[in-house]
């Protein structure tokens, strides 16, 4: 199962390793990452695969939604179908 | 495979433009709770209603979780229930209660159901029941309630007209210490769905598998903002980008409805494509159409950029959705949405406008407040007009109207949460007395004889 990890924020040092860092704590592994700066803006999309994280996908969101507020960003995890629903006909 | 500006689009329509699933409806059919008598049959329902909808509120939260996408209200709409309490209609409070009972102990906000179809005529046991609802109403918090007195193919049932305008009057002076809110939670149709997953309309029908995930979708706000990027657009060219927003959404509600239903044990039903509107700024329907060019909503030219919004938003819909259902439309409940408000606030919105706007979008004249002192047979009026509306139109429409009790124009109601406040609006002080008291039936337009 893949989910997309999105970061979103004012740039900032370590955003990167922080993020992945915690991750992979979470089993989680990057498949595909990229990111780019506008101006200040950061924003880094990442297509990690869940499959060996434990627990469910809700709660790893939930978790990085609260790891996002101490490092002053926004992250979000998704499920990638919501996506591919979305942006696909 | 979708690209890194599709992810950033949609964290954007979460985030600054209230794209949401307005609510996840299981339907659930009691028609096997009937027993010999009131107290069993409301035993059976409460037990059936919170196995049935026991993990509706956790799924949801899982799924909004999983997908980043809130999911609002948890809701359960059941069999209508004078059909359960045939026998013995003056106990159908007590069938009320325990529907009331379980949808707090499930933590879900709605339960929609307390029903009656007397679309071509009023049976007595139907007659007795709807006598009921207005206490059933004041004495519940959850319970919604809903009744059918027309239908394209019957014509109008104008003595349930009638007692539907005393219901409603009856249901706000009952609540009057809370604004009358009993009239909120109460719906007068014509040509109901059997499929809907909004409150306070929604019931299960009898052509219903046993337990049904009815979605409804949302998303004024991303529709807004996606014209908000085409100032200068033609109307050709707004109704399509209206469509390819529409289909975005609605894809979301397909994907958590097919998902809902899987985890749920339940079949998939439909996904409603309804435009809901919430009290909160930017998600509001008045403003999708204040962005199309008309000043205040409720100016000449609503009808027109209604119509186009609504019939846009069904093309995307309908493309995104394997199955499509329930009232899909825009819905203009006055106190839900904060354009409409403010343009009652102004008086640039008239009850006759609302009227026409019924013409051409669901549902209805939904969310109004007028006058405590509006008789139940002006209230039974407006609501003839409307099922006459829905009649010929071979559509749905709606009456969801609250007789304030004590106020009068320039004065206000306020229900909190998703219901909102309204400014009370003025109805035409003539009387309508006499075409309601004559009774009968409206019959059939000639263009129902399809056969």
């Amino acid at each position: 199962m893949r989910a997309v990890v999105t970061v979103t924020g004012k740039d900032n040092k370590g955003i990167i390793a922080k993020v992945s860092g915690f991750l992979s704590e979470k089993g989680a592994n990057i498949e595909d990452i990229s990111q780019t700066i506008l101006g200040e803006y950061f924003a880094m999309i990442m297509i990690v695969d869940v499959s060996a994280v434990e627990q469910e996908l809700s709660a790893l969101a939930a978790e990085c939604a609260e790891l996002g507020k101490q490092i002053g960003m926004s992250i979000y995890v998704q499920h990638e179908d919501i996506f591919n629903a979305m942006h696909n006909v | 495979m979708f690209s890194n500006n599709d992810v950033l689009e949609t964290i954007a329509m979460v985030e600054k433009e209230h794209l949401d699933i307005r609510t996840i409806t299981m339907g659930i059919s009691l028609l096997g709770c009937i027993r010999d008598s009131a107290e069993e049959t409301a035993r059976k329902v409460y037990d059936l209603v919170c196995k049935k909808a026991e993990n509706i509120v956790k799924t949801a939260r899982d799924l909004s979780g999983e997908y980043g996408i809130p999911i609002v209200n948890k809701r359960v709409s059941v069999t209508p229930v004078s059909l359960l309490c045939a026998a013995f209609p003056e106990k159908a409070p007590l069938i009320g209660k325990a529907l009331d009972d379980a949808a707090e102990t499930l933590g879900i906000d709605f339960l929609g159901g307390y029903s009656a179809l007397v679309h071509k005529a009023t049976a007595d046991y139907e007659r007795k029941f709807i006598r009921t609802i207005p206490e059933v109403l004041a004495t519940t918090k959850r319970l919604c309630s809903s009744v059918n007195v027309g239908s394209t193919k019957s014509g109008i049932n104008m003595e349930a007209v009638k007692m539907m305008g005393e219901a409603f009057k009856e249901a706000a002076l009952l609540t009057k210490d809370q604004d009358g809110i009993g009239a909120a939670k109460l719906v007068a149709f014509c040509n109901a769905v059997e499929d809907n997953p909004f409150m306070a309309g929604a019931f299960h029908g009898v052509g219903e598998a046993d337990t049904v995930v009815n979605v409804g979708v949302s998303g004024p706000g991303v529709v807004k903002h996606a014209l908000e990027k085409i100032p200068e657009a033609d109307l050709t060219e707004a109704a399509e980008m209206i469509k390819r927003t529409a289909f975005k959404i609605t894809r979301a509600g397909q994907l958590v409805a097919k998902e809902a239903a899987r985890r749920l044990n339940a079949q998939f039903g439909i996904v409603d494509l309804s435009l809901a509107p919430t009290p909160a700024m930017g998600d509001s329907v008045a403003q999708i159409l204040e962005e199309l060019g008309i000043e205040c909503v409720g100016g000449h030219g609503t009808t027109a950029a209604l119509a186009m919004l609504n019939d846009a938003v069904k093309k995307g819909g309908v493309m995104a959705s394997s199955r499509v259902g329930g009232l899909s439309g825009a819905f203009i409940p006055v106190s839900e949405d904060i354009g409409m408000i403010r343009a009652a606030e102004k008086g640039a919105i008239t009850l006759d406008k609302l009227e026409a706007m019924t013409c051409v979008c669901s549902v209805g004249l939904d969310m109004i407040a007028i006058p405590g002192d509006t008789p139940a047979t002006t209230i039974a009026a407006i609501i003839a007009d409307e099922a006459a509306i829905g009649m010929i139109n071979q559509k749905t429409t709606a009456v969801r109207i609250i007789p304030a009790p004590g106020k009068d124009v320039g004065d206000e109601v306020s229900f909190g949460g998703l219901l909102g406040r309204a400014p009370i609006m003025p109805v035409h002080k003539t009387d309508s007395s006499k075409l309601i008291n004559r009774g009968g039936n409206i019959p059939a337009p000639i263009h129902s004889f399809k056969n």
